[in-house]
């Protein structure tokens, strides 16, 4: 199958004057339309490896590979360039901008690039929203909406611009048992649907199950990398 | 544009206590500034139109005290050269009223009585405009002193070559509020000023011009032209230096305080879109990780000042004008004029915009320049 992320060799060194070494020499191919997950303990590097994947922090040394694009020499505007079109981003604690309503909230992705809004994209952010299930209150403030509402909105909003890839940290970290599952299921469904790459960190042994694939990071290497046959 | 606007006033918006109190600190410093400028402008108006309102702007005589012969061409010539308001063809010199044993030491002035620049009509108290021969008006000092009244008699006493023996009927007294002219000045018409003096022509003229801080150019220009006439002209800039430098002072310290109360308003900005910065710093994280470009996130702040700057400035040239109404209305003298009257135009209020507005973008600036260099991975990071 076709690699949508590659990770080449990727060291992440942080301090000028301590140094100490997250990341190591990490090579790592996510396939296209894959739903895989990343475990570890806290401290392995997981999500530091998520960030520089998703060209948000950036590597010592190394290449990232994304969707047959090397990162290694784009500028910062063209990273945010990147970042808008291929990668939708879901935190476990940053869901949305309070300031804003559940819907300005879905078309973010979309606002930010300064172009007319449209019929088009004002029926996406609906069609996105009811797809979550939040119809009713698309027009809340986000500072008004529950914990798993919030992530479902997040999740709408890192769909919007039909990126193939998807970067969740600990999506469901912060949630309770049943808004977990729907959180969860819900991202499996989108995967399964739009065939939209899925790289997602969980601590979650349950639902590292029911991933295609698991990679387990340990003290900043690969400690375990296997094909999940029991996920559905 | 359009998203960092919008962002911009959210953002605004969702601290409004926040917002209310650096717009009101905005407005009491741009009222301030509008404020202090009209008044000391105003102020400085006032005493320019004190001190030489009833007095001439550029004076022409003859080198040695002479008659000036050609009057009706240097009239003629400032005329078209200057935008004159008013002049006088004035003869004068000194004499002597003898009133009792005493011989009082006067200065006798025929002027154009009717249109002159002292504007006598208004400033005689009692009694008529002397419109004949050996018809004079005396000062009310001069008047209460020596107990002459309109209707008197005065006898006169002068030198030139022998003496030179004059009477006038009084016909007005004159108040021009200044006392050493009230006890001094004779007025009349040039008529008899010329049979007093026995000439036939006058000795000075004077000009009042509307452009009063060109008087210099003015001045240079008719000495220049009638160079060779023997004439001297003077302006009012170089007998006032004093005044002007004491104007020039008083601007100076006007813009002074100015320039202190708005850069006082300009940190406040700048610390409070600092704040904001921070406090949105989570937000700016995320927006980056969307794909929110550097110069697109130091535009939101921009734009905050500039709503900041642009609400503050309604504000407070509302808050200006209303105190500028409060100060032409309370603080009035006995007689309910203003103390000082105030020249207020839409000058004052385009100046007061632009202040207000520039210092709010120049102090979002280093915020903005912050909220660019913001790195998504810390706020993603630390949570």
């Amino acid at each position: 199958m076709d690699k949508i992320i590659s990770l080449k060799n990727i060291n992440k060194i942080y301090g000028t004057y301590i140094k100490t070494q997250v990341l190591f020499d990490i090579n790592l191919d996510i396939e296209k339309s894959s739903f895989s997950s990343i475990i570890g303990q806290s401290g392995s590097g997981k999500s530091t490896l998520l960030n520089i994947t998703g060209t948000l922090d950036k590597p010592t040394s190394g290449d990232i590979i994304i969707d047959e694009i090397n990162t290694k020499n784009m500028n910062k505007n063209q990273l945010s360039e990147l970042r808008n079109q291929k990668l939708g981003f879901i935190f476990q604690f940053h869901y949305l901008l309070p300031e804003f309503t559940a819907y300005e909230n879905v078309l973010m992705p979309y606002l930010i690039k300064n172009k007319p809004l449209t019929d088009k994209q004002k029926e996406r952010a609906y069609y996105l929203l009811d797809m979550v299930g939040l119809s009713k209150v698309k027009n809340n403030p986000a500072s008004r909406m529950s914990g798993g509402q919030q992530q479902r909105t997040a999740i709408a909003r890192a769909l919007f611009n039909n990126p193939p890839i998807i970067l969740a940290d600990e999506p469901t970290g912060n949630l309770d048992s049943d808004s977990s599952k729907t959180v969860f299921d819900m991202m499996r469904d989108i995967n399964k649907e739009y065939g939209t790459t899925f790289l997602v960190i969980t601590h979650d042994r349950r639902i590292a199950d029911k991933t295609d694939r698991i990679i387990e990071i340990k003290d900043g290497k690969i400690n375990l990398d296997l094909k999940n046959g029991g996920a559905e | 544009m359009k998203f960092s606007l919008k962002t911009a006033f959210r953002f605004l918006m969702s601290n409004k206590a926040q917002t209310f109190l650096i717009v009101l600190g905005i407005a009491v410093g741009i009222s301030v500034q509008l404020f202090i400028s009209v008044l000391i402008d105003s102020l400085q108006k006032n005493l320019i139109e004190k001190t030489i309102g009833n007095s001439p702007h550029i004076t022409v005589t003859e080198m040695s005290g002479g008659s000036v012969e050609n009057y009706n061409e240097i009239i003629d010539y400032t005329k078209k050269e200057a935008d004159v308001s008013a002049y006088d063809i004035v003869t004068e010199g000194p004499f002597f009223v003898l009133s009792g044993s005493e011989n009082i030491s006067v200065l006798l002035r025929g002027i154009s009585m009717k249109d002159s620049i002292y504007n006598i009509k208004e400033k005689i108290i009692s009694g008529n405009i002397p419109e004949n021969i050996n018809e004079v008006i005396i000062g009310k000092d001069f008047s209460e002193k020596y107990n002459i009244n309109t209707g008197d008699k005065i006898n006169f006493l002068g030198f030139k070559g022998g003496l030179l023996r004059k009477s006038a009927t009084v016909t007005g007294i004159f108040d021009f509020k200044v006392s050493n002219l009230n006890s001094t000045w004779i007025l009349t018409n040039n008529i008899t000023a010329y049979d007093f003096f026995g000439v036939s022509n006058p000795n000075k003229i004077e000009f009042q011009i509307k452009d009063i801080f060109n008087s210099d150019i003015y001045s240079e220009n008719i000495k220049s032209n009638f160079s060779n006439t023997g004439i001297k002209v003077s302006e009012w800039k170089e007998q006032n230096s004093d005044l002007l430098s004491g104007l020039n002072g008083q601007s100076i310290s006007s813009i002074m305080i100015q320039i202190f109360v708005i850069v006082a308003v300009a940190l406040g900005i700048a610390s409070v879109l600092i704040i904001t910065v921070l406090q949105k710093s989570k937000q700016i994280g995320i927006l980056k990780a969307m794909g929110l470009k550097n110069r697109q996130t130091s535009t939101i702040f921009i734009f905050e000042g500039l709503l900041l700057g642009f609400f503050g400035a309604v504000i407070g040239i509302a808050i200006g004008m209303f105190l500028l109404w409060g100060f032409s209305t309370f603080a009035v003298n006995p007689d309910k004029t203003p103390i000082v009257k105030l020249y207020f135009g839409y000058r004052y209020i385009i100046i007061s915009s632009l202040v207000g507005i520039l210092s709010s973008v120049i102090s979002a600036i280093i915020p903005a320049g912050k909220s660019a260099k913001l790195d998504p991975v810390e706020v993603i990071r630390n949570g």
